[in-house]
């Protein structure tokens, strides 16, 4: 089972820098920013990754009978693709059809075969395609996952979202679409904006963050 | 509760009016979490809730009645669990305002004609209408069986002695169909009417004393007699219709007994009507709050009266019983999954040691448990462990090592550590699974290619494979393949057609090989070749026999490794290469009868059997949809009387047609399908029990038990569709001159249609 090696295409035009400062922001609230903070907007996935679920029951306001009717795995999250070509109101109706997802938090070893197997769970997969780093071609810790139908993806968020795949808790998230050159890491040296500037060492995702490591 | 005022600004306009609605807006709101919140942890005891909130209630009745109508209604529909708190709170109210009361009631039995007009029987399919009648009737004794008896005895016993009678005569061929195991020791599996048929028994026996059920109304005994009642208007249920569905019949679930916690509080006897009420709760909430896990995780584990009940016991019980009832799940099998991992999460102190004990105790039975509910086992364990590092105590289970490999205990270690493997890697598991248990790994999952080394020189159409090897790496077209492999000779016949592609086995096995194999490294490289040499496939799988053949030099190649098999045969089914009749030949081939056991292969089966059900369905919809476009095309031309639409008419009605002719494949296309495999299964079965007997032997062999299993599956998982060929089923393939054996289960399964 090896790592799929990417396939070249054309570059695209980089807005990242932004993104890198609301990810150094957000990760480390009580530290000091060296750069202004974006709007929500620009917000990368990295930092509303962590997002709280609903509190439980009892203590929730406005009744059980709207508890009953909530679905909260399957709503938007706050993170809109900045990249996206057209306004939020697009990006947003796509999202609500989508049958994709984006899949967060993965180590750089997890194979396309162990995301098939996972995410066939809640339904037939039509297509994954792998994150990679944008100079190495290699797997950098994310993914997409395709459905044939949006119940299938609907199940995903809601029965595998915040579960283990590789030991790693992993995250999914509602995506508008695939299109060339979304398979690439937006962060500088080339992997994902959240691995740029992360303090933390992780094994899975090569060691320390970019920026500690070329302190 | 405080009421905010009403300004005294008066514009006259607009802003005055937004600002009552908004105002009217929040007293619902807050009228509506009144209602949901009583019953739940309160500093104040529930009946001195339940008494203020009927005082509130009742003054807020002149201005939101009917708001508060629905509400009741609502609760009482959707929160059954927490029935006896509104029946007491309505009867509180009733005593204060008689009316309301008339009303309330009016506003049910509506709600009831309307419930049960739209088929929602509890929102579940019954097959038996007369089954699901006596099931309302005993299900709710357990309420009201007291007072019924109180009031009513004589019509009470005469009711039972015709509910008893029924019971008697009711056929049960189908029971075993649907039981989780094969055994009756420990816990029988039994059908559900006549396990809650022996609880009500035992209630009626124990004067209906039910001690579980929270009757808050007992408190209040001397107001509610004091009220006038209402009578009931008569009812009569609306008759069955071509429509009608009703919920299948199905077997109760039991794992667990009073000794399995001997330290905690007394777990209540499996016909004791407490353990009715309180599984009927916790799949209420289940049912409430399937979608959100941390909701009905949290709900479970705050269950009232939680200290009397070993809880954790009962929440692993009804969680499993949903997980294994047949033919299906109520729930996507994953929602269990991460149900109980969320259990884990709330209790890691308690739940995870219940769960344990249950998944020690479903191994144990393992020999006698339904093949389709080990599948599920296997599928839950091995994903349940890849959630806590696959630990587990795996030489607690080193009796399997010395069975035979085919018996049920080692085949299961085998399958999960498979599924394990799949969703980590191969040498991870090596890494956790101890030395003993080396035999039941997995393989390695690598390519196999059989022209890659110097010894397989001598194999024919060697050359050919090394041609291809280097044209395939060079980007070569389709056309270049062709002429490639139009040198390739034919083992079959002497001389050649014209064109060469009549089938040629060996041309199958040079180009099938030397491209999977080259695109080995990953799905989406396999996937990436199987579409850019599409037409190579295409051409040489153009007959049956040639579809057979990729699959089996694909077998060859991959037998390693069967995700890769899976992902591959879902692939060519949905681009065409091969078709679904050709994916059932294979399995039933003897090429794969050394595998036949292996769920990998029964996955590929059902997945295959379901493409084509999903393909019929799409059909059919794109006509219906063709269908009422021309509807629609036809009343707008009567109501504009345009008469170039006519055009537009003939060009819809052509494609109407052309729709209705892919129908008309597909579906047909479908039916042989499944004749072609209850037929291979009949040759199969009946090879084994012929050589039985020949032999002298016993029939009931690990191999027979998986294999009539596995048909009993397609039965149970297809029902709906099969339906329709049941006279065909009959006639052609289930006649009685069939071995009783497998005459049987046909028999089953139609009982469980009556």
């Amino acid at each position: 089972m090896g790592r799929l090696e990417g396939r070249m295409s054309s570059q695209i035009f980089d807005h990242q820098q932004s993104g890198g400062q609301a990810a150094l922001a957000a990760a480390s609230p009580g530290r000091i920013c060296a750069f202004p903070v974006p709007p929500l907007l620009g917000l990368p996935r990295y930092t509303v990754e962590w997002r709280c679920p609903l509190p439980p029951l009892c203590t929730m306001s406005g009744g059980l009978l709207k508890a009953l009717r909530s679905d909260s795995y399957v709503e938007l999250s706050q993170y809109r693709d900045q990249h996206f070509r057209g306004d939020n109101e697009e990006q947003e109706k796509l999202l609500k059809k989508s049958c994709t997802l984006y899949v967060g938090n993965l180590s750089f070893y997890t194979t396309e075969e162990q995301i098939y197997e996972l995410f066939s769970k809640s339904g037939d997969i039509k297509k994954i395609i792998m994150g990679l780093d944008k100079m190495k071609k290699t797997a950098c810790g994310f993914c997409f996952v395709e459905y044939y139908s949006r119940a299938d993806a609907e199940n995903a968020m809601r029965y595998i979202n915040g579960t283990r795949l590789d030991d790693r808790i992993i995250r999914t998230d509602w995506d508008a679409g695939f299109k060339e050159g979304r398979q690439y890491g937006r962060g500088r040296s080339g992997g994902q904006v959240r691995d740029e500037y992360r303090q933390d060492y992780d094994a899975g995702r090569g060691g320390y963050g970019k920026l500690a490591q070329n302190q | 509760m405080s009421r905010r005022r009403h300004s005294d600004e008066n514009d006259g306009g607009q802003p005055h009016k937004r600002r009552k609605t908004s105002d009217a807006n929040e007293t619902e709101d807050h009228l509506e979490s009144l209602i949901c919140k009583v019953g739940e942890k309160s500093a104040c005891s529930l009946e001195s809730n339940l008494e203020g909130l009927a005082g509130v209630l009742e003054a807020d009745l002149p201005n939101y009645k009917s708001k508060i109508l629905r509400l009741l209604c609502t609760v009482a529909r959707l929160l059954p669990e927490k029935l006896t708190i509104y029946t007491t709170l309505v009867g509180l109210l009733n005593a204060r305002n008689y009316n309301f009361g008339g009303e309330f009631v009016e506003a049910m039995i509506r709600q009831l004609k309307e419930s049960l007009k739209s088929n929602n029987y509890n929102e579940a399919v019954y097959l038996v209408r007369r089954d699901w009648y006596v099931y309302a009737f005993l299900s709710s004794l357990p309420w009201v069986g007291k007072e019924l008896y109180e009031k009513k005895d004589a019509e009470m016993d005469r009711i039972f002695a015709s509910t008893e009678n029924y019971l008697k005569r009711r056929q049960k061929t189908h029971v075993p169909m649907l039981q989780v195991w094969t055994a009756e020791k420990p816990h029988p599996q039994e059908e559900y009417l006549d396990c809650l048929w022996a609880q009500i028994q035992k209630l009626k026996k124990d004067r209906w004393q039910e001690r579980h059920i929270l009757r808050p109304y007992l408190a209040f005994d001397s107001i509610l007699c004091e009220a006038l009642q209402h009578n009931l208007p008569p009812f009569t249920p609306p008759p069955h219709t071509e429509d009608s569905v009703y919920p299948m019949p199905r077997v109760i679930f039991r794992m667990f007994d009073y000794t399995d916690d001997p330290e905690g509080p007394v777990m209540p006897g499996s016909h004791s009507v407490e353990r009715f009420v309180i599984e009927e709760n916790l799949h209420c909430i289940i049912k409430s709050h399937w979608k959100e896990r941390k909701t009905c995780a949290a709900q479970l584990v705050s269950y009232p009266g939680k200290n009397k009940i070993p809880l954790n016991y009962h929440i692993v019980e009804v969680i499993f019983a949903e997980l294994f009832q047949l033919p299906a799940p109520p729930h996507i099998d994953v929602m269990y999954t991460t149900l109980l991992i969320e259990l884990c999460k709330l209790q890691p102190g308690s739940l995870p040691q219940v769960l344990a004990q249950a998944t020690e105790m479903l191994y144990m039975r393992l020999d006698t448990m339904n093949t389709t509910c080990v599948d599920r086992f296997i599928n839950w364990f091995s994903h349940h462990l890849s959630n806590f590092q696959f630990r587990w105590s795996w030489e607690d289970w080193s009796d399997c090592l010395t069975q035979d490999p085919e018996s049920p205990k080692p085949k299961f270690v085998r399958e999960v550590l498979e599924k394990c493997m799949r969703l980590s890697y191969h040498q991870r598991i090596l890494d956790f699974v101890p030395p003993t248990f080396s035999a039941l790994c997995p393989a390695n999952p690598t390519c196999i290619y059989k022209y890659g080394d110097e010894s397989s020189n001598s194999l024919p159409g060697h050359s050919v494979a090394l041609c291809l090897a280097v044209a395939f790496k060079s980007k070569a077209t389709n056309d270049e393949i062709f002429s490639i492999l139009k040198d390739v000779p034919n083992p079959n016949q002497d001389d050649d057609d014209d064109e060469g592609f009549s089938f040629n086995p060996l041309k199958i096995e040079v180009f099938v090989q030397t491209l999977l194999h080259l695109a080995a490294k990953s799905f989406s490289h396999s996937f990436s070749a199987l579409a850019k040499f599409h037409e190579v496939f295409k051409t040489l799988a153009e007959s049956d026999e040639g579809k057979l053949h990729v699959l089996r030099v694909m077998f060859e190649v991959w037998r390693n490794h069967p995700q890769m098999i899976a992902v591959l045969v879902d692939k060519m089914i949905r681009t065409q290469i091969v078709d679904c009749a050709a994916v059932a030949n294979w399995i039933f081939s003897s090429e794969l009868s050394r595998d036949f056991t292996r769920l990998f292969v029964w996955e590929i089966l059902h997945s295959t059997i379901r493409k084509m059900n999903k393909h019929v369905l799409k059909i059919q919809k794109e006509l219906e949809e063709a269908k009422e476009k021309l509807a629609r095309q036809h009343k707008r031309r009567s109501d504009d009387d345009d008469r170039s639409s006519d055009r537009k008419d003939g060009a819809l009605e052509e494609q109407i047609e052309r729709l209705q002719e892919k129908v008309e494949s597909a579906q047909s296309e479908q039916k042989n399908l499944f004749l072609v495999i209850f037929q291979r299964f009949i040759m199969i079965l009946t090879e084994h029990l012929v050589r039985c007997e020949t032999d002298g032997t016993s029939v009931l062999t690990p191999w027979y038990k998986n294999c009539i299993e596995r048909l009993q599956q397609i039965f149970l998982q297809h029902h709906q569709i099969i339906q329709q060929y049941m006279v065909t089923l009959e006639n052609l393939l289930f006649t009685a001159e069939l071995d009783p054996h497998i005459l049987a289960v046909f028999q089953q399964f139609c009982a469980l249609q009556a």
